[in-house]
């Protein structure tokens, strides 16, 4: 292979000492793990923020009148600070914590849903929807009588761009709640015309941006969408701790989701004023540790940059293409033009539980099956893919040890 | 990683008449005439498969399926299907007891003697037991089994 010298090139071994987990073994192999689109690994400067504050600085947020309290608020806000410069958010008010991107999704689904949304109007997604962008639409129609649409996916796996526009030219999608990446097939929606085109028919958009925010730098104002969705842990930071932007003067005509503790202004038996946005939204105690963990993972993203991470991945997944490609019997679902880290494939003499069974015996990490999008599987007459996916800390020879994993899987079966 | 690696440790999980019947199932189609059928359904991975029953008296005279999922799920299907056809319910429930724990453990010493034969056909699937993610795909076809017994149309190995 030769070795490419980019002014913009991460310096991946130096950033897999980073990663503590790597140097771990499975089943006596070196780990490959080739899963971050499900769930990516935690850098020291992660795990280090976390068990730093429990041993030093720990009490509960926002409440507190003593300095242990006032120091856990303070580095709790600058998770909210450090998300809002990393999205490019107009006004750190407008970042809404929540337990995950599935999280963020319902929290939409009931606030604008029910609150904002009329009976009779519509909601649009697309044909590549993670679960957790389909079932609370679905929800949302049941009880409120919206109408849920389906943009189409071409066989190319892209968002079928006529086909979108025409399911909102009657004016009756109040708003269009799509993936701007798909989990699957990697493939990037254009954004920006997405949101352009739902503006011009008066929708409002929310992306849902769990893979993408991982390979892309997002900027929510130069998107000029209307919320953004996302999850921490995808992102090198901490599960439990996701993500909804939303423009401000949206989040103010939004009714609370949930009630309780400081979501309130003042409670009386009689009725309760709302806490200004985004504490409206903030019931109970937030996930404190783990948003002083997603600003750790953000600062180390930043450090490391997006132009960086995403040539990096596009170096990786040219690679791993054309590794596959050479492989017989191997299909690779979908050939978006404008595509991330994550390549889902089928292997014709075997299915793709028993292909992740057999990598993992060479240590290799994929995950296999309909990755949370039966829909889309349906579409293309699949019950299930393996997938693999790339991080930071991906190496060219990890895809390599895939490759050629996959041509001993295929004699296995043979 | 070596080249010479052949798998060699992966051959207690799919042996030679797990990867036979997984690519060439005996019994891998619907019947025509038919007292009972139910789907099994393992919602996290995708895997399904539809068991149809053809019953006299109070016997299982015939079984067929359909499945559409791995090796393991596709032959723990076929081999079912040739240890069940002949025996009643209450039989058949005691066999999937037995199968499930093979299925998690490797062995079943408490078995019934009465099923030793039986057993020692299923015996080239207790290699999932090392597998507990893949425990669920041998024993989904029996889940389905078991629905079409019991007169449920549906069954989920999760």
């Amino acid at each position: 292979m030769n070795v490419m010298t980019n002014p913009i090139a991460l310096d991946v071994e130096r950033i897999r000492q980073d990663f503590p987990i790597l140097t771990q073994l499975v089943r006596g192999k070196p780990l490959v793990f080739l899963d971050s689109a499900a769930s990516a690994q935690k850098p020291r400067v992660v795990i280090d923020a976390m068990v730093q504050a429990m041993e030093t600085q720990y009490a509960n947020v926002h409440r507190g009148l003593h300095w242990m309290s006032e120091c856990t608020t303070e580095a709790y806000e600058a998770a909210r600070d450090a998300v809002a410069a990393l999205m490019n958010a107009n006004d750190r008010s407008e970042i809404i914590f929540t337990g995950n991107s599935t999280g963020s999704m319902n929290l939409l689904a009931h606030s604008y849903g029910r609150g904002v949304l009329k009976p009779g109007q519509a909601v649009l997604i697309s044909g590549m929807e993670h679960h957790s962008n389909i079932v609370p639409w679905q929800l949302l129609r049941d009880s409120h009588g919206i109408e849920l649409r389906v943009a189409p996916v071409t066989d190319a796996g892209e968002l079928d761009m006529a086909a979108y526009e025409e399911l909102l030219s009657d004016g009756k999608v109040g708003l269009v709640a799509m993936t701007h990446m798909s989990n699957v097939l990697g493939s990037i929606v254009p954004a920006e015309r997405v949101t352009a085109i739902a503006h011009a028919h008066g929708a409002k958009v929310m992306f849902d941006g769990s893979q993408a925010i991982v390979h892309r730098k997002v900027d929510v104002q130069a998107l000029d969408c209307d919320f953004y969705a996302w999850t921490g842990h995808k992102l090198y930071g901490p599960t439990g701790i996701g993500v909804l932007w939303g423009k401000r003067d949206l989040l103010e005509r939004m009714p609370p989701f949930m009630g309780g503790g400081d979501m309130i202004s003042s409670v009386t038996y009689e009725q309760s004023t709302w806490a200004a946005v985004p504490h409206k939204f903030e019931a109970g105690t937030p996930a404190i540790l783990e948003g002083i963990g997603l600003k750790a993972a953000i600062d180390y993203v930043q450090a490391i940059g997006y132009d960086a991470m995403a040539a990096h991945e596009a170096s990786l997944t040219d690679h791993a293409l054309s590794r596959l490609a050479a492989i017989e019997g191997l299909r690779v679902l979908g050939q978006a033009q404008d595509r991330g880290g994550v390549i889902s494939f089928t292997l014709d003499k075997a299915h793709s539980h028993d292909v992740a069974t057999l990598l993992d015996r060479q240590g290799i990490a994929v995950r296999a099956g309909h990755h949370c999008a039966e829909p889309l599987m349906r579409r293309f007459n699949l019950d299930s893919t393996a997938r693999a996916s790339f991080g930071v800390y991906t190496t060219h020879a990890e895809i390599d040890a895939l490759a050629d994993g996959l041509v001993r899987v295929r004699e296995f079966f043979q | 990683m070596s080249q010479t690696d052949n798998f060699d440790d992966l051959r207690d999980l799919y042996q030679e008449v797990i990867l036979d019947r997984g690519r060439k199932p005996r019994h891998g189609q619907r019947l025509e005439s038919f007292d009972s059928t139910a789907k099994g359904d393992n919602p996290m991975c995708g895997d399904r498969v539809q068991v149809w029953l053809k019953l006299d008296a109070d016997k299982v005279d015939r079984v067929g399926f359909e499945a559409r999922g791995c090796a393991i799920s596709v032959a723990s299907a076929d081999l079912m299907v040739e240890t069940v056809q002949g025996r009643d319910k209450a039989d058949i429930k005691a066999l999937f007891e037995a199968f499930r724990t093979l299925a998690r453990t490797g062995a079943c010493p408490d078995c019934a003697a009465a099923l030793a034969e039986p057993m020692e056909q299923l015996a080239p699937l207790a290699g999932v037991h090392e597998y507990p993610s893949r425990v669920k795909c041998a024993t989904l076809p029996w889940h389905a089994l078991i629905a079409a017994l019991d007169g449920t149309k549906e069954a989920s190995s999760e």
